[in-house]
């Protein structure tokens, strides 16, 4: 089960592509702090990414982090590896840190089942919006721009016009747990 | 002719393959059955040679026939690229008509 709305941001300190380690109180600044459940291998994943990272370019001016991150078992999917992580990243020269969450402690602690799965929390870290990034994955098909919506209301303190909608994408691929 | 939709549970895209899949067919008035199987583990998988769900075959030829040969068998969503590049979890209508053709029953 997923994160409820009004519940506080899950602590965590990842590494990111970049090769630094990034936390949680790192984000303190923001306005509103999305994070994204992330993987470099799902055709959902790839078929969002470039709108996320207009996203993620469109708001920062705004106070707005967007945070990915990878929780997949590497093992299993070795596409989602740390190393294939950081060569996606600089092929794609996303705007947006990208972190690996190799534990999946942040995945179970969101409750993340799918990938892209959006988590957008405001100031206080509570969260306000869970769900898609817009209605269609087909970005000529799209009607409903889920996460823009959520951020122009939360950066103002409101409340987003559609809290929670579903994700559609991937399964997150968690390991079975001991 | 016989065609196969491949498919695993955790992936969403197959419902929307096989609509696609009959749009394609019934636009061409082709009368052909659709036989769906899941595929549930790693070794069935492997044993069937399936790269991702959704993988679709006509008469047992991949309807993607360049990604097929660049996958390995795994319980993940297949990757489709679309005629302008883009990326797509089912494939396009017209891989499945040119698939059909091949196999001899578009126009």
């Amino acid at each position: 089960m997923s994160l409820a709305l009004g519940s506080p941001a899950p602590d965590f300190a990842l590494p990111g592509v970049d090769g630094a380690t990034h936390a949680l109180a790192d984000y303190a600044d923001a306005k509103a702090l999305v994070l994204v459940q992330f993987c470099n291998h799902c055709p959902y994943v790839l078929a969002w990414e470039d709108r996320l990272a207009a996203i993620a370019v469109d708001y920062a001016g705004r106070g707005v982090r967007v945070v990915a991150v990878s929780s997949n078992d590497a093992e299993a999917y070795p596409e989602d590896s740390f190393e294939k992580m950081q060569e996606h990243a600089e092929r794609k020269r996303f705007p947006f840190d990208y972190l690996y969450d190799a534990s999946q402690e942040l995945a179970r602690a969101l409750g993340s089942e799918r990938t892209p799965e959006v988590f957008v929390f405001d100031q206080e870290r509570i969260l306000r919006y869970h769900g898609a990034i817009d209605d269609n994955r087909d970005q000529r098909s799209v009607r409903t721009q889920y996460l823009r919506d959520a951020l122009g209301a939360v950066i103002r303190a409101g409340s987003p016009p559609v809290p929670e909608s579903e994700p559609v994408g991937c399964s997150v691929k968690y390991r079975a747990l001991a | 002719m016989r065609i196969e939709l491949y498919f695993w549970a955790g992936c969403p895209s197959y419902p929307e393959a096989e609509a696609v899949l009959r749009t394609v067919l019934d636009a061409e008035e082709i009368e052909a059955e659709i036989e769906s199987i899941e595929v549930r583990t790693q070794e069935e998988a492997d044993a069937l040679g399936f790269i991702g769900s959704p993988t679709i075959r006509i008469d047992g030829r991949d309807v993607d026939e360049d990604g097929a040969a660049r996958g390995r068998p795994s319980l993940t969503c297949r990757i489709y690229t679309t005629e302008e590049g883009a990326v797509s979890p089912v494939p396009t209508r017209a891989q499945l008509e040119r698939a059909l053709c091949l196999a001899g029953a578009a126009r």
